[in-house]
């Protein structure tokens, strides 16, 4: 049986008016935030699938996804208004209601674009409660969950990255709390996630960039 | 882990073999399994009392605009009615606020979930309203909430807290049962008589299906608010008054449990049974989604 906290139960602090389709969708749009690093934005695109389409404009689910993007967190009185503060600060905001069948019904696809022209695509549905599982970054399928300081490596698929990676997390005295490799086929993009006790600083990131071959982009959330 | 419960029957034990109350228990056992000093837990739900607080007196002052535009202004009016109320003066501003902090939950604004957005009323209105009259300080109402706290939990472990599993009795019938053992709690009721009035919470709302007009947490989710805070502010007099529960309240928990089960699932939250498919809520979904 689940161990409770009573935080479980008298709370979050959470603008309304649902944990799933509001508190949840500004979770999957803060990760896309996170990944984007501060970098400015210069476009996003949301799409929203199953019961987020269908209630999704009641809930404030796409001003919460925004929101996210934005870096605004679930708590925040301005979550309402984020497609002011995505106006005032240039952004341009598209939102469409995608008619897919997805496997759960509260998923949202997020595309954002930096003026640098860096580019995220983020799927990620809201499974209850405010809690949210991140299912696809850039055409690959993942799962994790935003709750722990995670490190997400896009990487050629040959033998020995995934222990160079984890030697340098040793190294630095990181401790691994959950660790998932994906691949889209053989020997091509491959991606792995590590979900770790404390935030991977800047600088043994750079460290996996310059001494581990194949690895072609990281991030963080 | 010395304090921890599953049941009403293990979180009574808890209290009486060491005699203290349910908050105490549910704080003692919180540090069992939190990181945070005593000090740092207290001030995290001090932070829920105030948030909950600056819902009330938000959805009191200002006229909130909710998403259907059919709900905003409903805590003001019963408010100004509260010197006529047939229900009292006291209850008609419990039942008010209630209202209010459900308003500012669906018009976007901020709240504390407890133990849901959509039953997010109940529980502020119940203890806030009931400190003036009482003379509860912040310190009494930190502790009131940590007591509704460990109601939920044995609620969430053995049936649900979920409208989508269990209909609104999982929700607004659990708010109400939080609220009136916290409320019996502070007023001095051992912890067996609060959760009698949990149980009796349960027991008055059992079976409550969840049907919101378009999906949204507005109609009827508002107004079941402040019924489920007149149930606990009930249910805590009754237990004070000495009513005892016929059922214990974790046999009601179960049976809570059994009929979200047999609920169909039109009933739980998919706006496809009930009021939502009343010819008017058929309409109101109809006309957001246009909007939409």
């Amino acid at each position: 049986m689940k161990e409770f906290s009573v935080f479980d139960i008298i709370g979050p602090r959470m603008v309304g008016p649902s944990s799933s389709h509001t508190a949840g969708a500004v979770r999957i749009g803060l990760v896309v935030h996170k990944l984007l690093n501060g970098e400015r934005l210069k476009e996003v695109r949301l799409t929203l699938y199953g019961s987020f389409a269908e209630t999704g404009f009641g809930h404030g689910t796409d001003r919460a996804l925004l929101a996210g993007v934005l870096g605004v967190e679930p708590d925040d009185s301005r979550v309402r208004f984020s497609m002011l503060l995505a106006r005032s600060e240039n952004i341009w905001v598209e939102i469409n209601k995608g008619d897919e069948e997805m496997d759960h019904p509260n998923t949202a696809k997020i595309y954002a674009r930096t003026v640098s022209g860096r580019e995220f695509t983020v799927v990620g549905k809201s499974v209850g409660g405010g809690n949210v599982e991140i299912v696809g970054i850039n055409g690959m399928d993942v799962s994790f969950t935003g709750d722990y300081p995670t490190l997400i490596a896009f990487y050629t698929d040959v033998p020995g990255v995934i222990s160079k990676v984890t030697a340098i997390l040793a190294r630095e005295h990181i401790n691994v709390a959950f660790m998932k490799v994906f691949r889209s086929a053989k020997r091509s993009e491959a991606c792995m996630v590590i979900e770790t006790d404390v935030p991977v600083p800047d600088a043994s990131i750079e460290l996996i960039q310059k001494e581990v071959e194949g690895i072609e982009e990281i991030c963080t959330v | 882990m010395k304090y921890a419960f599953s049941t009403g029957e293990e979180l009574i034990s808890l209290c009486e073999a060491e005699q203290i109350t349910i908050a105490e228990v549910m704080i003692r056992h919180q540090l069992e399994i939190d990181e945070r000093s005593r000090e740092d837990i207290v001030n995290e739900m001090f932070e829920n009392l105030m948030t909950m607080q600056r819902s009330v007196s938000i959805g009191f002052d200002e006229n909130q605009q909710t998403m259907t535009g059919n709900a905003g202004d409903n805590a003001e009016k019963l408010l100004a009615f509260a010197e006529n109320a047939n229900m009292g003066y006291d209850m008609a501003r419990i039942c008010a606020a209630a209202l209010a902090v459900t308003e500012v939950n669906a018009s976007m604004g901020k709240i504390v979930a407890a133990p849901t957005a959509g039953s997010s009323g109940v529980l502020p209105a119940v203890l806030i309203m009931c400190s003036e009259k009482r003379g509860f300080t912040d310190q009494d109402l930190v502790n009131g909430l940590f007591a509704a706290g460990a109601v939920g939990i044995i609620i969430a472990k053995n049936a649900s807290i979920s409208g989508a599993e269990g209909g609104c009795q999982a929700e607004i019938g659990s708010a109400a049962a939080m609220a009136a053992a916290a409320l019996a709690e502070l007023c001095g009721a051992s912890p067996k008589a609060a959760l009698d009035a949990a149980a009796i919470a349960i027991k008055n709302i059992l079976g409550l299906v969840c049907d919101p007009v378009a999906g949204l947490v507005e109609c009827p989710c508002i107004k079941r608010n402040a019924m489920g805070a007149a149930n606990a502010v009930l249910c805590a007099d009754m237990a004070l008054a000495g009513i005892t529960s016929i059922i214990p309240f974790d046999e009601v928990v179960s049976a809570m449990k059994s009929v979200g089960k047999m609920m169909n699932s039109d009933l739980r939250e998919t706006a496809k049974g009930g009021l939502a498919v009343t010819p008017t809520g058929l309409e109101i979904a109809q006309r957001i989604n246009l909007e939409g």
